[in-house]
C-alpha cells in the first residue's frame, strides 16, 4: 500500500487485527489533495454580504461612546452592530456577561483586538473602509499583562465586580484572581522533613498562539423563519450551536450548525468568535454574512494559550525516592476568567507516584485576548516547569534522569493529585521504550546536548453519535457529528469496518450537521478516535445484530445460531449456510428494509480511557557564539492504547512534537508596554517551517486502556507536553545553564551566558 | 467603487477572463471572482504559503500578485495539478503518506512541491526542506510531507 520506510517509527503493538492498526488512504483524502474540500472562507451563498469587525487599539479602555452613523451611510453597507445588539438580559449572569462582551464589548475592552462593531457590506472592501468610518471614544485605562503583576494589589482592575473565589468559597475581595485552589495529598512538610536533597525553582512561559493555517470564519443566515443556520470552521457543530445560542439568548432548537472542513485548531477553534457576530449582522441585513479573520486578528483576538508562572519545590531522599512535590501556578486567563490552570494542575505531577503533594493554582486575567484551550491546554506549562526540576533533581543525585522517573512513576492504582486513581496507564512502557531506544545511547557532537521528558495528558470522553445504513451493495454509510481535523473519518471507519469484517474503503463516512445526528462534543481532548470511534463500534455492534436477525429470518433458524466472523454470516451449526456482508446486503430490502445501525453514548468524562504519556528524547546543538539553538535529534514516544490508523498516530507526535519546538525555542506574544502585540504577522511570529527541524522519529507504545472496545488512548494532545522541557533539560546539558524562562532563543541564552560569566 | 480592469489568462490551461478591481489580490480574484477556493488564505500577506500557485512556470503567493498582474499569464492552481481523474503523482504521495492532517496547507504544498521536483527531479531532504520552508504546515510537524516528496520523486 504505501511504500514509505517506517523504520524510523516504531509500534509496539500487541494485538494484531484485519482493519485496525493498518494504514489505508484516507476517505476524505481525493478531496483534500484536489482543492476541492470546503472550509470555513469557502462557503458562499445567494445575496452574500461580507462582515468585517472593528477592534480596539487599545489594551485596556471604557468605551464611552460608538457613532456608527458614517459607516451605515456608506453606499454598500447593509448592516452595523455593536454591544448594544447584544441582549443582555437584566438577570444575565457574570459568565453570560463575558461570553457576550468578549465577542462584542458592551462597557469595556479588555485587550487590543477586542471587537467593538461590525459591518456587513456588498464586498470584504467596503465593509472595511465603513469599519475605519466608526467613531469609538474610549478612556484609556492601563493595562497588566502578566499573572504575577496582575495579582498584586496595585494592579489595574480588569472587572470591577469580579471577586475572588477562594478554595472553593466566593469572597468579597475584588481583584484580578479570579479564582485559588488546591490539591492536597499526604502531609507536604513531612515530605520535605524526610527529604535528603530539595529543589526549589521559579519558572516562566509566555503567552504563544496554536498558529492553526486557517483563520476563523463562518457565514450567518438569520432566516426570515426565525431559525438560524451557521456555516463555520469549528472543531465542534454542536458546541458552536450551544455557545452561539447563548450568547445570542436564543433556544438551540433555533440554531443549525453546517461544520465545514477545518483547518486546524488544536483547541482554538472550540469557541466561538465570529459566529454571534455573523447572525447578528445577517438578522439586521436580512442576508447571509460571511466574516472571515485576517491573521493579525487571529492573533490578536482569538486563542492564544496563557502565559504562566510556575514554582516547583521537590524533595527525595538519597535512593531517589520522592517525597514531596509542591507546585504553585499563576495563569494568564486573558480578559476574562477560565484559564486552563485547573487541568494544569491535573497533569503537573501526574507521571508521579509521591505520598505528599500540595498544589495552588491560580486564574489570573490579565489584558490580553481571552485564553482558549491549545493541545493538552495548561500540561506543558506545567511539565516545562516539573520536568526541568525532576532532570535537577536527579543531577544532584547522581541518577540517571529515566531512571529516577521509573523509580517513582506513577502506576494502576496510583492516586493522582487532584483526587482519582489510574486505571492501567502506560507511564512506565513509555519511560522504558524512551531507555530502550538506540537514541538514548548515542553519540553527541560538539556544542550538543541531550535531554528528556515525560508528560500528561487526561484525555476526555463525553458524547458522541454515530448512525450506520446498510448499503444493498455491501457498503455502509457512517453518519457521524466530528468535525474532521486530522484524519479521524479514516480512524472512526476503520473501527466499525473491523466489527463488521468489511474493508474500511467500503465505509462511506459523512461529517453532519446539528439537525442530522445526535449531539457529538468537540473535536478536542483526545476524544475524537476514542469516544466517536467507540460509538462507531457500537452501531456497527448494533448492525451486526440487525443484520444476524436478517439471515436467520431467510433461513429460518434461530438467530443465536448465527454469527459474523470475518465479513461472513455462519450458521454455528450448518456450514452450508453463509452469506458474506455484501451478498445480505443485497437482500435487505426485499426482507424489512434497509439496517440502520446507531448508537449513542457516553464515552466517560475526564480521565477517560487512563488518559496518554508522551516522552521525548532531544539533541540540540547550542551555536557558542550566538546561542541559537539547533533541534537536531527528536524522538516521540506516546501511548496509544491502540493506533487505529498509526500513520496518523505518528502524524499527531509529529505535529505536537514540533509545536513544542516552536514553544520552546521561539514563539511569543512579544508585547509592547502598552499591551499591543509587536508581531501580529507570521513572518515575525516565527512558527517552525520545515527548514527548522530534523524528521521526528516515533515509537507508538500500546498499553491497551481498559475501557475500550480495542483499547485506544487518545493522542491528540500529550505529545506537545514534554518537547518543551525536553529542549530545556537538552540546552542545559550542551551549555550548563538551567533557562527556567520561554522561549529559550538566542537573545536569551546569550543574556544566560553572559550573566553566569558575570559580565 | 473602481472601475474594474479586463484581465485575460490562461487558468489550469483553459482561457479565463474576469473583470477585477485594481484593489483585489490574484487569491482573491481566483477565490472570490472565479470561484476557485481550491487556493486557500492563511495569512494575506505572503508569509503562509496556502495561497502558491504557479504563473508563468514561477511560483507565487497569489495573495502578492494583483488580480490585473496576471494579464496574459499562465497560471496553475491546484485545481490544474491532476490530469482528469489522475491524480499527480505527489498528490497521490501526500495520500499514501498521510502527508496531511487538517489539509488546509496541503494545496500551497502540492503545488509547491510539483514545482521542486520538475525543477529538481531527485532533490535531497536538505533540499526539499529548503524549497518547502515558504510553506507552514501546523499539524504534521513536515515529517510525513518530506517523505511524501521523496516517494513522489521515485515515481515520477
Ligand atoms: S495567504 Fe498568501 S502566503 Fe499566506
Ligand atoms: S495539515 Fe494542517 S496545516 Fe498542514
Amino acid at each position: 500500500m504505501t511504500t514509505t520506510d517506517y523504520e524510523r517509527n516504531i509500534v509496539l503493538s500487541n494485538v494484531e487485527y484485519n482493519v485496525v492498526g493498518t494504514r489505508p488512504v484516507r476517505p476524505d483524502g481525493a478531496d483534500k489533495v484536489t482543492g476541492r474540500a470546503l472550509y470555513g472562507a469557502d462557503f458562499d451563498t445567494s445575496g452574500l454580504l461580507h462582515g468585517k469587525v472593528l477592534r480596539s487599539p487599545h489594551a485596556h479602555a471604557r468605551i464611552r461612546s460608538i457613532d456608527t452613523s458614517k459607516a451605515e451611510a456608506l453606499q454598500g453597507v447593509l448592516a452595523v452592530v455593536t454591544g448594544k445588539d447584544m441582549p443582555h438580559e437584566a438577570d444575565e449572569s457574570d459568565g453570560t456577561k463575558y461570553s457576550r462582551d468578549n465577542i462584542l464589548a458592551s462597557d469595556k475592552v479588555l485587550y487590543k483586538g477586542h471587537a467593538v462593531a461590525a459591518v456587513a457590506a456588498t464586498n470584504p472592501h467596503v465593509a472595511e473602509e465603513a469599519i475605519g468610518l466608526i467613531e469609538v471614544d474610549y478612556e484609556v485605562l492601563k493595562p497588566v499583562l502578566t499573572a504575577p503583576e496582575a495579582m498584586k494589589d496595585s494592579a489595574p482592575i480588569l472587572h470591577e465586580g469580579l471577586k475572588t473565589e477562594e478554595l472553593g468559597e466566593k469572597t468579597d475581595k475584588v481583584s484580578n484572581i479570579a479564582n485559588h485552589f488546591q490539591h492536597v495529598k499526604g502531609d507536604i512538610a513531612k515530605g520535605f522533613a524526610d527529604a535528603d536533597v530539595v529543589v526549589e525553582r521559579e519558572y516562566n512561559t509566555v503567552t504563544v498562539h496554536q498558529g492553526y493555517i486557517e483563520p476563523h470564519g463562518a457565514t450567518a443566515l438569520w432566516n426570515t423563519d426565525g431559525r438560524l443556520h451557521i456555516w463555520c470552521s469549528t472543531q465542534g457543530a454542536f458546541t458552536a450551536r450551544d455557545a452561539t445560542a447563548g450568547i445570542l439568548g436564543v433556544p438551540v432548537s433555533q440554531v443549525r450548525v453546517t461544520p465545514m472542513e477545518i483547518g486546524g485548531g488544536f483547541g482554538g477553534k472550540i469557541p466561538v468568535y465570529v459566529e454571534p457576530i455573523a447572525a447578528l449582522l445577517s438578522k439586521k441585513s436580512g442576508h447571509a454574512v460571511k466574516v472571515v479573520m485576517s491573521r493579525a486578528e487571529v492573533f490578536e483576538s482569538t486563542g492564544p494559550t496563557s502565559g504562566s508562572n510556575i514554582r516547583i519545590k521537590v524533595g527525595a531522599k538519597n535512593d531517589g525516592t520522592i517525597t514531596a512535590l509542591q507546585g504553585y501556578l499563576a495563569f494568564e486567563a486573558g480578559g476574562y476568567p477560565g484559564s486552563p490552570v485547573n487541568a494544569g494542575a491535573i497533569c503537573i505531577f501526574a507521571a508521579y507516584d509521591v505520598d505528599n503533594v500540595l498544589i495552588d493554582g491560580y486564574d489570573v486575567v490579565v489584558n490580553k485576548p481571552k485564553s482558549a484551550p491549545y493541545r493538552a491546554p495548561g500540561a506543558p506549562n506545567a511539565a516545562f516547569a516539573c520536568e526541568q526540576a525532576i532532570d535537577e533533581l536527579a543531577g544532584k543525585l547522581g541518577m540517571d534522569p529515566i531512571d529516577l522517573r521509573l523509580k517513582n512513576a506513577a502506576v494502576e492504582g496510583t492516586r493522582r493529585p487532584d483526587g482519582p486513581a489510574f486505571p492501567r496507564i502506560g507511564c512506565v512502557e513509555v519511560l522504558e521504550a524512551m531507555k530502550n531506544h538506540p537514541h538514548y545511547s548515542a553519540p553527541l557532537g560538539p556544542n550538543q546536548g541531550r535531554g528528556v521528558a515525560i508528560g500528561y495528558w487526561f484525555n476526555i470522553g463525553f458524547q458522541s453519535s454515530v448512525n450506520i445504513n446498510v448499503n444493498s451493495d455491501g457498503t455502509i454509510s457512517l453518519i457521524e457529528g466530528s468535525t474532521d481535523i486530522g484524519g479521524t473519518r479514516a480512524s472512526i471507519s476503520m473501527q466499525a469496518a473491523e466489527v463488521l469484517g468489511i474493508p474500511m474503503e467500503d465505509v462511506r463516512p459523512s461529517v453532519v450537521d446539528t439537525d442530522s445526528i445526535g449531539f457529538t462534543a468537540v473535536t478536542g481532548g483526545s476524544r475524537t478516535t476514542f469516544a466517536t470511534g467507540w460509538a462507531a463500534y457500537e452501531a456497527a455492534q448494533d448492525v451486526a445484530r440487525q443484520m444476524i436477525e436478517r439471515a436467520a429470518t431467510i433461513w429460518d433458524v434461530d438467530k443465536d445460531g448465527i454469527e459474523l466472523k470475518n465479513g461472513v454470516f455462519q450458521s454455528k451449526a450448518d456450514p452450508e449456510l453463509k452469506m458474506t456482508f455484501k451478498e445480505l446486503s443485497g437482500q435487505l430490502l426485499d426482507t424489512g428494509g434497509t439496517v440502520v445501525g446507531r448508537a449513542s453514548m457516553n464515552a466517560g468524562g475526564l480521565g477517560a480511557g487512563g488518559g496518554s504519556f508522551a516522552g521525548n528524547i532531544v539533541d540540540v546543538e547550542v551555536d557558542p557564539d550566538t546561542g541559537k539553538t539547533l533541534v537536531t535529534r527528536m524522538t516521540a514516544i506516546q501511548d496509544a492504547g491502540k493506533a487505529i490508523h498509526p500513520s496518523y498516530v505518528e502524524g499527531q507526535m509529529q505535529g505536537g512534537s514540533v509545536q513544542g519546538i516552536g514553544w520552546a525555542l521561539n514563539e511569543e506574544y512579544y508585547m509592547r508596554d502598552d499591551g499591543s502585540m509587536a508581531n501580529t504577522s507570521l513572518l515575525d511570529y516565527r512558527m517552525p517551517t520545515s527548514l527548522d527541524i530534523p524528521m521526528i522519529d516515533t515509537v507508538i507504545v500500546e498499553v491497551a486502556s481498559a475501557e475500550h472496545p480495542y483499547g485506544v488512548r487518545g493522542v491528540g494532545e500529550a505529545n506537545i507536553v514534554p518537547p518543551t522541557p525536553a529542549i530545556a533539560n537538552a540546552v542545559h546539558s550542551a551549555i550548563g545553564i538551567r533557562m527556567a524562562n520561554l522561549p529559550i532563543n538566542s537573545v536569551a541564552i546569550m543574556e544566560a551566558k553572559w550573566k553566569q560569566q558575570g559580565n | 467603487m473602481p472601475a474594474k480592469t479586463y484581465v485575460r489568462t490562461i487558468i489550469n490551461g483553459e482561457h479565463v477572463d474576469f473583470l477585477c478591481e485594481p484593489r483585489q489580490s490574484l487569491l482573491e480574484c481566483l477565490r472570490d471572482v472565479i470561484g476557485l477556493t481550491g487556493t486557500k488564505e492563511g495569512c494575506n500577506d505572503g508569509n503562509c504559503g496556502a495561497c502558491t500557485v504557479s504563473m508563468d512556470g514561477r511560483i507565487v503567493t497569489a495573495c502578492l500578485v494583483l488580480g490585473v498582474e496576471a494579464e496574459g499569464k499562465e497560471i496553475t492552481t491546484i485545481e490544474g495539478i491532476a490530469k482528469g481523474s489522475q491524480l499527480h503523482p505527489v498528490q497521490q504521495a501526500f495520500l499514501e503518506n498521510a502527508a496531511l492532517q487538517c489539509g488546509i496547507c496541503t494545496p500551497g504544498f502540492i503545488v509547491s512541491s510539483v514545482a521542486l521536483l520538475e525543477k529538481i527531479p531527485q532533490p535531497s531532504e536538505h533540499q526539499i526542506r529548503f524549497w518547502l520552508a515558504n510553506n507552514l504546515c501546523r499539524c504534521t510537524g513536515y515529517d510525513k510531507i518530506v517523505r511524501a516528496v521523496q516517494d513522489a520523486a521515485t515515481k515520477m
